[in-house]
């Protein structure tokens, strides 16, 4: 004899059930590429974030504050044409004012302080450490700019061929990176100033100065060696991929498979290289400066700030301490970030 | 079907085709990795042949040499009776052959769209004359695939492993080519999703007239796909003949061990069937035996095995086997 | 006087509690394994059978919790026994071999240094005898020539050796229970057949239980005696062999048997399983096979359903089965009143 359940059930609900109610239940998760998860772990890290602003802030300020300032860099307020030269413009404390300004304030006028006093020469030192952090901050991006056409280029080329090319390649690098860079750096700026200051007359690059482009010489020449190592040991790796090989089938020649498939998935290597490379970039020009082998005068860099604080580092310390503080910030915080970026990009670390 | 096969001329016809790696062994010595050493068979339009064989035995090799993505350290890859040989010939090759690899997560490039992926080989040749001719071939493609069109624009890494492996199925077809070679494209799925994928790739022969050459390790799903099965050991072809055949029969020593080895998804049938088990693992194909490969884990070896290298002959008809003994086994 | 089973785990439910949610990897599983016998747990990716084991293991990885359940070996209960306990169970009471044989051996250290010192770790033998209790093991497991390879490092064994050490160090205990998570999927087919034919005799020599992990329906049927098929978390099945092969009753097994190649097969077309497998952060209301199952009842979207004993050797959880059972009249459908069959 069969035993009986007893079930409490719908009979209805037996009935098969519709495809449109099953696809119903399936759905896909929300598409969210790689970039946004970067950018999510990117704000969960509080140091990089915060760094992250602490660049806008300064790169801001640099951009605009010149654009309202009632000083420019170069003008020495005691000199004026016409009138005799007014003393008492130079080396003032901070938010003192020179003779003239006094006399002006005392007859109504609003004079905008000097919030950092003036130079030995009587410029208006804010304005000039502003303009320094200008020249810094354009220096390392464009030195970086082109560390990394030049890096990336020849690192792809190598990378990607292999065999002849890249053995070549490598040992120049090689060369290059066993030369002692400061030394390097220093004699190269050296000739190239004495060579390049003739050939720069009446062009526009004459404004910027010999010694500025003999930087930007130099860094083309020197320093793109570890960002091709680096995107090569990328493309080594990326080239075994099987997409790779998939495009190769479809027929894709060398070129083809580099720019659409190697350096794209190289990109967030090459940011977190380039966003380290910046602060690196800036303190080579500002000891460059320090050195007198930077910019020209009378346009201010962080380094020659510096330099020219030294005279008077007793009796002005302040002038030394800021634009030392303003390079420091700047370099930290950069490489904060870009440290930051890594830790969110970086495809090895993540699991 | 079998109308097509009865053609003379086959689509592809490799003869002796051999390829060596140089490997770095020690500090300045460099050893030939025989990875496929002397092959010849053929494959008739709309046919499948399977190639099976376990690690070290070259079958991938076999399959990328054969499109020309390693070129040949000798040897005659001969397409519907072109020899390729120069450049030319190899971007010929690539509008008619194309592959479907095994790793649906690393045959797709993480930062494309789906759309891109599949319409590259399209971008490559300049297949179409405008982008809505572009993108109407590339909906055809995913329709017939089984894609939803929706999902066009998404980035491969939200499908799941069946779904990627017909992003890489609409990608091998965007050429229209005559043949295919199908490296592993199941091995990495799911057993549920694997039978969908087969089941696509016989659809697929059907409809638009393929020749694979399909190559896996696993035993039951190139008996179930394949006309003709071709058994590989250390980068030699040990035997070749209809899948049946060799499935039921086989006379090479070692397809004879690896039929039985193969666990049978049927428990009578598993519990009671004798096993062939070999000794030994499988030598290094740096360090491949002398002689017929083989022999080091053969119960029928003899001295006459470690000599020289035995023949593929035609034993039955349609059945080559490459064995010194085998008239006797 | 009934044998107690060796281990019995009843509803056991095991999460992960990741920054996308929580995923529900086992979610309410009950099987008993008694002492010398063989279990296969077979599912595909996403089933929650690796995880089953780690839990038993306790093993999991830190964003995973046994959420409730029990699991008595020996009468003794593990969940929650704390690491002391757990230390002594496993590799003397319970040992587990993985997949890959490449990364589960260091490959800093000699082989004989790892078998040496697995064994110290859980018996009393000086160094002299645990030597010589390596050097048995390995005999056991036919590695030839033992002397020379416990002094050798893993990268200069192949696979199937590496697996076989594997097997050595889990073994040098003598545990109750062999747990194998998917033992000879990284190896070659006449690699895997030695393998599984050493695992076979070993177990009747040493008459100890396995628990065979894999989605193998071919490795399944040649070495267990009792299977367990498993789907999103969930046992969809269980009972003997040939129970669930020649007679699977659960939608999903028999899809899966459907859709496997066979010698038979060849020529015809496969009956494969429709959809994708489940995404274990967004689970369905009822069962989770319903979407892709061709005979899904309205029923069966929007409850799972309960085990049901089929016979004494079969058990399966499918709504198909209880209606089966209400058109053979075996189960009577009331308006009114509960009660289910466990």
């Amino acid at each position: 004899m069969k035993k009986r359940f007893t079930m409490h059930v719908d009979v209805d609900s037996f009935l098969p059930a519709t495809d449109e109610e099953k696809s119903y239940i399936v759905q896909m998760r929300p598409s969210s590429t790689f970039f946004k998860d970067g950018i999510k772990r990117l704000l969960k890290n509080k140091v990089a974030t915060v760094s992250f602003f602490v660049v806008l802030v300064i790169v801001l300020a640099a951009i605009f504050i010149p654009l309202f300032w009632p000083y420019s860099y170069s003008d020495m307020l005691g000199m004026r044409e016409g009138q005799s030269v007014d003393p008492s413009f130079k080396n003032l404390k901070p938010f003192h004012y020179g003779a003239t300004e006094k006399a002006r304030i005392a007859a109504g006028e609003k004079v905008f302080p000097h919030i950092f006093g003036t130079d030995s020469a009587g410029r208006d030192y804010f304005i000039r450490v502003v303009y320094g952090t200008r020249i810094s901050l354009a220096v390392g991006f464009f030195a970086s700019i082109i560390v990394l056409i030049i890096g990336m280029t020849v690192g792809s080329v190598a990378g990607y061929f292999g065999g002849v090319v890249d053995m070549i390649v490598m040992r120049i690098v090689d060369v290059i990176y066993s030369l002692p860079d400061m030394l390097m750096v220093i004699l190269l700026a050296a000739v190239l100033k004495m060579t390049l200051a003739p050939a720069l007359e009446g062009t526009v690059l004459a404004k910027l100065g010999s010694n500025m482009i003999s930087l930007f010489v130099v860094f083309a020449l020197l320093y793109w060696v570890s960002m091709s190592r680096l995107i090569r040991g990328q493309i080594l790796s990326l080239r075994e991929q099987e997409y790779v090989l998939a495009s190769r089938a479809a027929g894709a020649k060398g070129r083809w498979v580099i720019t659409k498939h190697l350096l794209p998935n190289c990109i967030s290597v090459v940011i977190i290289s380039t966003a380290l490379q910046i602060p690196n970039a800036i303190f080579t020009e500002s000891y460059l400066s320090f050195l007198g082998l930077g910019v020209n005068a009378p346009m201010p860099s962080l380094g020659s700030l510096a330099s020219d604080a030294l005279n008077g580092v007793s009796s002005y310390p302040y002038r030394l301490i800021i634009p030392a503080v303003v390079i420091s910030l700047i370099v930290l915080s950069l490489n904060l970030f870009g440290d930051g970026l890594r830790d969110a990009f970086d495809p090895k670390l993540r699991n | 079907m079998s109308e097509r096969l009865k053609e003379e001329n086959p689509l592809l016809d490799i003869r002796h085709l051999k390829q060596y790696f140089n490997i770095n062994v020690g500090s300045f010595q460099r050893k030939p990795l025989k990875a496929v050493d002397d092959v010849s068979f053929s494959i008739r339009r709309g046919e499948t042949l399977g190639l099976v064989g376990e690690s070290g035995c070259g079958k991938t090799t076999v399959g990328r040499t054969v499109l020309h993505l390693y070129k040949p350290t000798a040897g005659e890859v001969i397409f519907d009776g072109r020899t390729i040989a120069d450049k030319a010939d190899v971007q010929y090759l690539r509008t008619k052959a194309t592959m479907v690899f095994q790793d649906p997560y690393s045959s797709l490039n993480p930062r494309m769209t789906v759309s891109d992926i599949i319409g590259e080989p399209l971008d490559i040749h300049r297949a179409y004359r405008n982008k809505t001719e572009r993108q109407e071939k590339i909906l055809d493609l995913m329709d017939r695939v089984g894609l939803n069109s929706e999902h066009a624009a998404r980035y491969a890494h939200e499908f799941s492993g069946g779904q990627r492996q017909r992003i890489g199925i609409a990608r091998a077809l965007a050429l229209n080519p005559e043949f295919i070679v199908c490296d592993e494209p199941v091995s990495a799925l799911d057993v549920s999703i694997q039978a969908q994928v087969i089941n696509m790739f016989v659809d697929l022969q059907e409809q638009l007239g393929l020749t694979y050459l399909f190559i896996a390790h696993d035993i039951l799903v190139v008996r179930h796909i394949s006309n003709r099965i071709a058994v590989m050991y250390l980068g030699k072809m040990v035997e070749l003949a209809d899948s049946k055949e060799i499935y039921d029969h086989p006379l090479h020593p070692y397809t004879r061990s690896l039929m039985s080895a193969v666990p049978q998804p049927d428990p009578k049938i598993a519990r009671s069937s004798r096993r062939i088990v070999l000794s030994g693992d499988i030598p290094s194909p740096l360090n491949a035996p002398s002689g017929c490969p083989f022999r080091t884990r053969c119960a029928y070896a003899q001295e006459c095995c470690a000599e020289s290298v035995p023949e593929f002959q035609e034993v039955e008809k349609g059945h080559f086997v490459a064995c010194h003994r085998i008239k006797e086994i | 006087m009934a044998n107690q089973p060796l281990l019995q785990v009843t509803d056991l439910r095991t999460s992960f509690f990741t920054p996308a949610g929580e995923v529900k990897a086992v979610n309410g599983i009950s099987f008993n394994l008694d002492r010398g016998k063989v279990l296969g747990i077979v599912g595909e990716s996403g089933s929650g059978k690796s995880v089953t084991a780690y839990s038993i293991m306790q093993i999991l990885a830190p964003t995973g919790k046994i959420v409730s359940g029990s699991i008595l070996l020996d009468g003794q209960e593990l969940v929650n026994a704390g690491e002391a306990v757990m230390k002594t169970v496993r590799g003397n009471k319970i040992s587990i071999i993985f997949q890959d044989p490449m990364t589960s051996l260091n490959p800093t250290y000699t082989i004989g240094h790892q078998l040496v010192e697995a064994i110290r770790l859980h018996t009393n033998r000086d160094k002299k005898q645990a030597w010589d209790r390596a050097l048995e093991m390995l005999r056991l497991v036919n590695v030839n020539e033992p002397e020379k390879r416990m002094k050798q490092y893993p990268f200069e064994f192949s696979g199937g050796m590496r697996q076989r050490v594997m097997i050595a160090m889990a073994l040098a205990c003598e545990p109750d229970i062999l747990i194998a998570d998917e033992p000879t999927t990284a190896l070659d087919v006449t690699i895997q057949a030695q393998i599984l034919e050493l695992m076979k005799s070993l177990q009747e020599e040493l008459g100890m239980a396995i628990i065979m992990i894999t989605h193998d329906l071919g490795v399944v049927a040649q070495m267990c005696d009792e299977v367990i098929v498993m789907y999103a978390g969930s046992i969809c099945e269980q009972g003997t062999a040939d129970e669930i092969f020649y007679n699977p009753k659960h939608e999903y097994t028999k899809g899966l048997m459907r859709s496997i190649p066979t010698a038979e097969t060849a020529g015809s077309k496969l009956q494969p399983i429709t959809g994708t497998p489940i995404d274990l952060l967004c689970m369905p209301e009822g069962c989770p096979f319903a979407p892709r199952c061709a005979n899904a009842m309205k029923i069966c979207l929007k409850h799972p359903c309960e085990r049901m004993l089929l016979n004494k050797d079969h058990m399966s959880a499918c709504w198909m089965n209880v209606k089966e059972g209400i058109e053979n009249g075996v189960i009577e459908p009331e308006e009114t009143k509960g009660g289910e069959e466990e």
